[in-house]
């Protein structure tokens, strides 16, 4: 069990920037992220995107902000826990406990929740029997290639993902299909050079414009059969299929926790951005008000706010201060801020 | 402005007036129309303001470009008539638009 004074669910921007104003005030963070990187939709969807509105930087890409908050955090010292989704919370005492997938537990006075749209999760295909052969044939993601050792497989997907893997598994799989909806394939020219390559070396097979039209077997899959939408239809026998269709935001457990919801947002109150429950903070693109504005230059502000909220929670026997860190001797020690004089 | 039917994936049409300069996905959310999530906010990212486009008025729609059809790529159920409504901007030449949502978004 981690204790700590706020667990933040989220590791974009907004996330990152109240991991700073909780640490001027003396508040120990841990943050929490389902995705395997820090950065949340700045570095999932648009890292090389150019970004024109955070204030006092002219233009910035998402990758770059990212770097910048990580550079600005630093002297506070935070553990990320990636690849972990929360999934439960329930109350002891005054404090929160906070599960996650990864099987942490964190005891907590407060939870901000800066998730954004929700927990990035892979696109699975659209036809029901995926879902019966899920992890059992039908796989989003490869944790072990080996796996994949002389088998017949299929991967679908036009990006890096399905052409990068189509290639690899090419030296181990005794077959692979790679299926795409169009004939151009948005991954590295590259790449998609040195599928077409294989191609003709006979190493790899390429369908297109195909999708998924049904999945067939019984415990097992043994086979699936695609179709264009003029209606060719083709039969691939085979022992596993791949989708590689990027990824998507779920509001997930966050739904399960006996939270106001309007739509996939929370409702805050704007005097410190506390959800219907005590000590539970919503910010950033997941919280809602009269006025919210989607912007991250918005997501600081909230997180600036929620934070001295968490102080009182958080040492309730202790008188916050506001300070400035111009002038701060004690706001100086905590940025590990040399005196110049 | 212009007139457009939203048709959601159970049948039901909204047709309404939407602004010129506003984008399909907008005259959507703006109007709480269900099926359409626009979860990035219309930055061409995400993929979840998928819609098929009426077959008379895709031809008539300014060209898709190649961003918008990387994105598509991720859309639930592509088809040939498959458009993001954060990448059509309403003009008065839409007047009679019509737009079908998949069964998701994803």
């Amino acid at each position: 069990m981690i204790k700590t004074d706020v667990v933040i669910i989220g590791a974009g921007p907004v996330g990152l920037f109240v991991v700073q104003q909780l640490g001027l005030i003396g508040l120990k963070a841990e943050v929490v992220d389902n995705l395997d990187k820090i950065g949340g939709q700045c570095i999932e969807l648009y890292p090389d995107k150019p970004i024109y509105d955070i204030p006092a930087v002219p233009e910035c890409t998402g990758k770059t902000l990212t770097e910048n908050l990580l550079e600005q955090i630093k002297p506070f010292k935070t553990n990320f826990h990636l690849n972990e989704r929360v999934q439960e919370i329930s109350k002891e005492q005054k404090n929160w406990k906070v599960s996650t997938s990864g099987k942490k537990t964190f005891l907590t006075p407060n939870i901000i929740i800066a998730a954004g749209v929700g927990s990035f999760e892979p696109r699975k295909f659209s036809i029901k029997e995926a879902e019966k052969f899920e992890n059992n044939g039908v796989f989003y993601s490869i944790k072990d290639k080996t796996y994949f050792k002389n088998k017949k497989i299929c991967i679908f997907g036009g990006g890096d993902s399905a052409l990068d893997w189509a290639i690899e598994l090419s030296k181990i799989a005794s077959e692979v299909t790679l299926v795409h909806r169009r004939d151009e394939f948005r991954g590295a020219e590259h790449s998609a050079k040195v599928a077409r390559e294989l191609e003709k070396e006979g190493k790899l097979k390429i369908k297109t414009p195909f999708q998924i039209k049904s999945i067939e077997g019984d415990n097992k899959i043994t086979g699936i059969t695609i179709n264009t939408e003029e209606g060719k239809i083709e039969k691939i026998s085979l022992d596993c299929v791949l989708g590689f269709f990027g990824l998507i935001m779920k509001l997930g457990p966050i739904a399960e926790w006996g939270l106001n919801l309007e739509k996939k947002t929370i409702p805050v109150n704007t005097e410190n951005f506390q959800t219907n429950k005590e000590g539970i903070f919503a910010i950033g693109d997941i919280c809602n008000y009269p006025g919210k504005l989607k912007l991250i230059l918005s997501g600081f502000h909230e997180g600036a706010l929620a934070a001295r909220a968490c102080f009182k929670l958080a040492r309730p026997n202790e008188k916050y201060r506001f300070e400035f860190t111009t002038t701060s001797k004690t706001l100086h020690e905590r940025l590990g801020v040399k005196k110049s004089n | 402005m212009a007139k457009i039917t939203y048709i959601e994936h159970n049948g039901k049409h909204h047709t309404l007036d939407v602004a010129s300069e506003l984008t399909v996905m907008e005259g959507a959310i703006q109007n709480n129309i269900p099926g359409i999530d626009a979860d990035c906010g219309g930055a061409c990212a995400c993929a979840t303001c998928h819609v098929y486009v009426d077959e008379k008025w895709f031809k008539k729609l300014p060209k898709i470009e190649s961003a918008e059809e990387d994105m598509l790529d991720m859309a639930y159920e592509p088809n040939k008539y498959s458009r993001l409504g954060c990448q059509i901007t309403v003009t008065d030449d839409l007047d009679g638009l019509v737009v079908k949502m998949p069964s998701k978004q994803g």
